[in-house]
């Protein structure tokens, strides 16, 4: 990559390294703004001009009822559609990268055009599903929804972390005497389970964050997003801020600490 | 024997529970939204297949509007991306040395903000009394009825906000994976910088770049957050329109020719594009 440097190379370098760091202040800004209005001394809902600082807003989080109820439904929500995806979508991963079958391409096929296909289409169909079957909106329709788009996430990743695995250790444990569910459960489970986690992971952040797929099959039932897409009209109170921030840091928490596990096993 | 069968079976008892989920919940109801669109009648007195293909004419006649206008915005919001995306990526992965992963967490840092929150944050940013605007005002730099809001720009600009990651990954991945050696070759072959970016660096990138725009421009044409957030009823985009039809009116069957509409378009232009480019590497770029 020599030719990519020189006087006129370094020059290049230096703009463009300016450049970047413009376009991530710009990513960011929206950030520093929720988080620093959460911190906002305003009086009442109109969040809008800085008042000074103030810890009130993180002291009376959840003072706002329904929006307390909204994001317990999310992270309630979020929990089990992570656990039903690992449950049932662990299994797809596994088959399609540890065996070649009749039915792995049409398989393969239906995860791509989910994971392809525009969220609303999707969202559009399930509802027509529900609507079709006189199937009442509520809080299990959106855990279903979501679980939809969750089983064939956690499905691919659990895929992609199969490149290296070692069909022999498998008949190594056979030809020792373990049945299938031993062997299943004592050398296959730990082989994939980077995967199964680095998956999970995606799929519950995935879910806090979903707002179509949920809006479409949420009926009067409301998660975090749809509390806050419900109230811009009005003004979106501070505690929006703060919940936004906490679940912002709690995110990249998350994110750091499985990066810094998963380099500590490579 | 019997060993054998069980490890024939293997793949199907493994793909069983989920595969049964996603033939339930993702390819019925795409049958039965398909079906729903040909039906009519209203909420009280239900819906009952009559074969109305009138519905499609119905939608296409009345919304063809915000069709067009979706695929335009969501065009430029893709167009854009590139644009802004490109240099970005270059700079990460022929300069970014050690830190190439932490500039990666940096763009990815706002999905970590509640999608709708982070979009709420550009309207009270850009509002006619938010930070932006009104110290523009308050310096005379525009003038006092200057607005962004309920403007195409103001959609456009948050849908580049909200996809521009979708874009530069996939061009970084594809920056990333060229070999060293075939620019040092194309300098000994005295090709100069410009020569080497175009027709080396450039074109090794398409891949990517294919990925990048549908990454980025599915999502981007059929969304209506940004439009309804940032946006008037002048920005009205397709998204928009199938929401009322299902949420408010309760007018089932048009909502789902109309959605089958939109999911046909993307559809067909995805395969259209990916033949135009016609290339084996544009698949292999899309799975990846």
């Amino acid at each position: 990559m020599s030719m990519l440097r020189g006087r006129a190379g370094r020059r290049r370098g230096i703009l463009l390294h300016i450049y970047t760091w413009l376009i991530i202040l710009w990513l960011m800004t929206p950030i520093f703004v929720i988080i620093l209005f959460g911190f906002n001394d305003t009086k009442g809902r109109f969040n809008y001009t800085w008042q000074g600082f103030t810890l009130y807003w993180y002291r009376h989080l959840f003072d706002i009822s329904d929006l307390t109820n909204a994001l317990v439904n999310s992270l309630t929500i979020a929990v089990l559609v992570t656990l039903i995806s690992a449950a049932i979508g662990t299994g797809l991963g596994f088959a399609l990268g540890r065996w070649r079958f009749r039915g792995s391409g049409p398989t393969e096929l239906t995860l791509f055009a989910n994971i392809a296909a525009p969220e609303i289409t999707f969202a559009t169909a399930l509802l027509s599903l529900f609507i079709t079957m006189n199937i009442a909106r509520g809080y299990w329709t959106i855990v279903i929804a979501q679980v939809t788009f969750g089983v064939a996430y956690l499905a691919v990743t659990v895929r992609a972390r199969m490149s290296g695995y070692d069909v022999y250790v498998e008949e190594a444990a056979r030809d020792l005497g373990a049945g299938p569910v031993t062997t299943f459960r004592l050398i296959t489970l730990p082989l994939i389970m980077p995967g199964i986690i680095a998956g999970s992971l995606l799929v519950f952040a995935l879910s806090i964050d979903d707002f179509v797929i949920t809006q479409f099959n949420a009926g009067q039932t409301l998660t975090f997003p749809l509390w806050v897409y419900g109230a811009t009209r009005l003004g979106v109170p501070p505690q929006v801020n703060v919940m936004g921030t906490l679940i912002f840091v709690g995110g990249v928490l998350l994110a750091v600490t499985s990066v810094i596990i998963n380099r500590r096993r490579a | 024997m019997i060993a054998r069968l069980r490890a024939s079976a293997g793949p199907y008892v493994s793909i069983l529970p989920g595969g049964l989920w996603l033939a339930i919940f993702f390819v019925l109801p795409l049958v039965v939204m398909a079906a729903l669109s040909l039906e009519t009648g209203n909420l009280i007195d239900g819906f009952t297949m009559t074969w109305h293909w009138a519905n499609y004419s119905d939608v296409l006649s009345s919304y063809h509007t915000q069709l067009v206008r979706s695929l335009v915005y969501g065009g430029l919001a893709t167009l854009v991306s590139i644009v802004l995306a490109y240099p970005m990526a270059y700079w990460i992965a022929f300069y970014g040395g050690r830190n190439k992963s932490t500039y990666l967490f940096l763009v990815l840092l706002p999905f970590f903000v509640t999608f709708v929150l982070r979009t709420v944050a550009w309207q009270f940013l850009l509002g006619d009394q938010g930070l932006v605007l009104s110290w523009l005002k308050n310096a005379g730099i525009v003038g006092q009825d200057f607005h962004v809001l309920a403007t195409a720009f103001a959609v456009v600009a948050g849908l580049v906000y909200n996809y521009l990651p979708f874009m530069l990954l996939p061009i970084y991945v594809s920056l990333e994976r060229i070999d060293g050696s075939l620019l040092e070759a194309a300098g000994d072959l005295y090709a100069n910088r410009t020569q080497t970016l175009l027709r080396v660096v450039l074109p090794l990138t398409i891949p990517g770049i294919f990925a990048g725009v549908l990454l980025t421009f599915v999502p981007a044409a059929s969304d209506y957050v940004n439009a309804s957030i940032l946006g008037g009823t002048g920005q009205t985009m397709i998204g928009n329109i199938i929401q009322t039809l299902y949420l408010t009116n309760s007018d089932y069957p048009r909502a789902s020719a109309l959605s089958i509409v939109l999911m046909a378009i993307l559809v067909i232009g995805i395969f259209a594009y990916a033949r135009a480019l016609g290339t084996r590497d544009v698949l292999d770029a899309a799975a990846a």
